[in-house]
């Protein structure tokens, strides 16, 4: 059975393999002078020297338009590619024996049928995680400095190394994720029996809950920390006014450099939210309203993931996509021996 | 009970669509049986339903005494080729023996061999570029070289010419010679049947009309109907499927010629 499956498997293994191999010599040969800049940039102790913003922006003006172009193309083919497993390789695992009518020569084999699921499940989610994961391991590689230089001060490439988008594209992730959509498709095409419904079902479906989970679960995957702390007006980047109400939008203060910040919000001395009146001068008159703002003594409450938190957050949301794919696969295994019935 | 296939009471659904109904029936062991009946009798369902691809909505079938697919010792009596003879249109024929004998423990290697050099087949040609005799000849090869108690095949010459069809008849008759190994197959071409079987079950709309050995069957109908030495298989066939059909409703004669 492992022999069939790697016969009918091997187009794809090799064509993933030749694809990996040519993004490894592409990054392998850019990666070493992205790394020197990054190094001679000063980045990496722009903390100690209080210059992150000056520092940070150096650097990324260094930068090439490539670079910079292979570094978004990167974090969108690692955010994409278990959706594309899915949809080209989940799906028409079973729906392609469907069509060609060819179940009934597998299945006369001496194999039982939850075997053979069970073989080409398996052999498949070795192949998606493996492939996922060293995609994922060659960019996080090489997009280090550019990530580091992200997560500090106020970048411009705006990216948190713990938001919706990078942490999908970094680490080890996409392993799960790859492993899971895999297995979507494969059930998708097993209830729903043709190859092109199947990769629509399993396109939309990854996508909605990879959304869904990136928006509503994983920030509260941990209990994010609530921290109050004096509203220093050096952060505050808007003042609105409006029906005789200020708003004040501010960045985190800099303890939670790099968190992942659920919310931020003004409060008065007691906690409460403010929507109090502007002071005098405000807003047109810069240096006036700030010093009437630093005489309300307001808060800030933040709601935010600590950036410490990175890698055991990458764990457990990778260890729950494996159980659900490993869940998957089970209901799978069980789906098929009913499958034409 | 010296059974191969044993049928009680099987109905098969498709949503609305009875397709097999309350059919009950048992085939002997160490035959070559030919089955028989128009389209839409039920051949095709309770071949794979004997096959385990299918299971029924009611009723028991049994096969060489247990449930069809139950367990690989079961998978590995039972060979089965189904309609079209499927066969992996991307891999190679020496692909197919390779599937084969990788998930057949009781591979026969010489056998296949044996018949690929004898039907003269490219071992590296693609079984999609293949004729479709050529085709049914690789189906019936993983079919055969299993070494299976049972061989079921479903309509295997079908879609071939005549001159196809011919080789595979005659390839399946110099296989069951001296071998133990029972035969179910189903036509609707009584002619192709009459060359290789000895067993003849007639089906309409699920019910057996008639089963029994050809020789007797033979006799028989031409003692009762005082049909001269010269009464054929088929004369036969469609005086039992005439029976069949209700008054007022013709037989549809023109697909067993």
């Amino acid at each position: 059975m492992t022999w069939l499956t790697w016969r009918q498997s091997r187009a794809q293994i090799i064509a993933a393999a030749a694809a990996l191999a040519v993004i490894a010599i592409i990054l392998a040969l850019t990666g070493p002078h992205l790394a020197s800049l990054y190094d001679t940039s000063g980045v990496a102790t722009c903390q100690a020297h209080d210059n992150c913003d000056t520092v940070v922006s150096t650097f990324l003006n260094e930068l090439s338009k490539g670079t910079v172009v292979l570094y978004f193309t990167g974090i969108v083919v690692v955010v994409l590619i278990p959706a594309l497993i899915g949809v080209f390789w989940g799906a028409p695992l079973v729906t392609r024996e469907i069509e060609a009518r060819t179940l009934p020569l597998a299945w006369n084999q001496t194999v039982t049928r939850t075997r053979w699921m069970a073989v080409k499940l398996g052999l498949g989610a070795l192949t998606a995680m493996a492939t996922a994961g060293l995609l994922s391991l060659m960019l996080t590689w090489w997009s280090g400095p550019l990530d580091s230089a992200a997560a500090l001060g106020t970048s411009k490439l705006g990216l948190s190394r713990l938001g919706p988008v990078l942490f999908a594209a970094r680490g080890i992730t996409p392993v799960g994720y790859a492993a899971f959509a895999f297995v979507l498709g494969v059930i998708a095409g097993v209830l729903i029996g043709r190859t092109i419904s199947a990769m629509a079902t399993t396109l939309a479906g990854f996508a909605v809950i990879q959304v869904a989970w990136a928006n509503w679960i994983r920030p509260h995957l941990i209990a994010p920390v609530h921290a109050i702390a004096a509203l220093n007006p050096a952060n505050i980047y808007l003042v609105r006014v409006k029906d005789n109400q200020m708003l004040i939008s501010a960045t985190p203060s800099s303890g939670q450099q790099g968190a992942w910040v659920l919310s931020s919000q003004i409060t008065d001395n007691a906690g409460r939210p403010f929507h109090g009146a502007p002071p005098a001068g405000c807003p047109v008159n810069l240096h006036q309203c700030a010093a009437g703002i630093g005489s309300l003594h307001l808060r800030q409450l933040i709601i935010y993931q600590p950036a410490s938190r990175y890698w055991t957050l990458q764990w457990y949301e990778t260890a729950i996509f494996l159980a659900a794919a490993v869940a998957l696969a089970g209901f799978c295994a069980w789906r098929v021996r009913h499958l034409a019935d | 009970m010296n059974a191969v296939l044993e049928a009680r009471g099987v109905g098969k659904r498709y949503r609305q669509r009875w397709a097999l109904n309350d059919c009950t029936l048992s085939i002997p062991a160490g035959r070559v049986v030919g089955l028989v009946g128009p389209n839409g009798a039920g051949k095709t369902t309770l071949l794979s339903l004997a096959a385990g691809m299918l299971r029924p909505t009611t009723g028991s079938i049994e096969v060489l005494g247990a449930r069809p697919a139950s367990s690989r010792a079961q998978l590995a009596r039972v060979g089965f080729v189904a309609q079209d003879t499927p066969v992996y249109a991307g891999l190679s024929v020496a692909d197919h023996l390779k599937l084969g004998a990788e998930m057949n423990p009781g591979w026969d290697a010489a056998l296949a061999s044996g018949r690929i050099a004898h039907l003269a087949l490219d071992r590296r040609q693609r079984a999609g570029k293949l004729s479709g005799g050529q085709r049914a000849q690789l189906a019936l090869t993983l079919a055969m070289a299993k070494r299976p108690d049972l061989l079921l095949l479903d309509e295997p010459v079908a879609s071939l010419d005549p001159m196809a069809r011919r080789e595979f008849l005659e390839s399946l008759r110099e296989y069951i010679a001296g071998r133990p190994v029972s035969v179910v197959l189903s036509s609707h071409l009584v002619s192709d049947l009459e060359r290789v079987c000895d067993y003849l079950i007639v089906l309409v709309a699920s019910r057996v009309q008639v089963a029994g050995e050809v020789s007797r069957l033979l006799a028989t109908h031409r003692q009762l109907t005082g049909a001269g030495p010269d009464l054929s298989l088929e004369d036969l066939v469609l005086a039992y499927m005439r029976q069949a059909t209700t008054p007022g409703r013709q037989p549809v004669q023109e697909e067993y010629r």
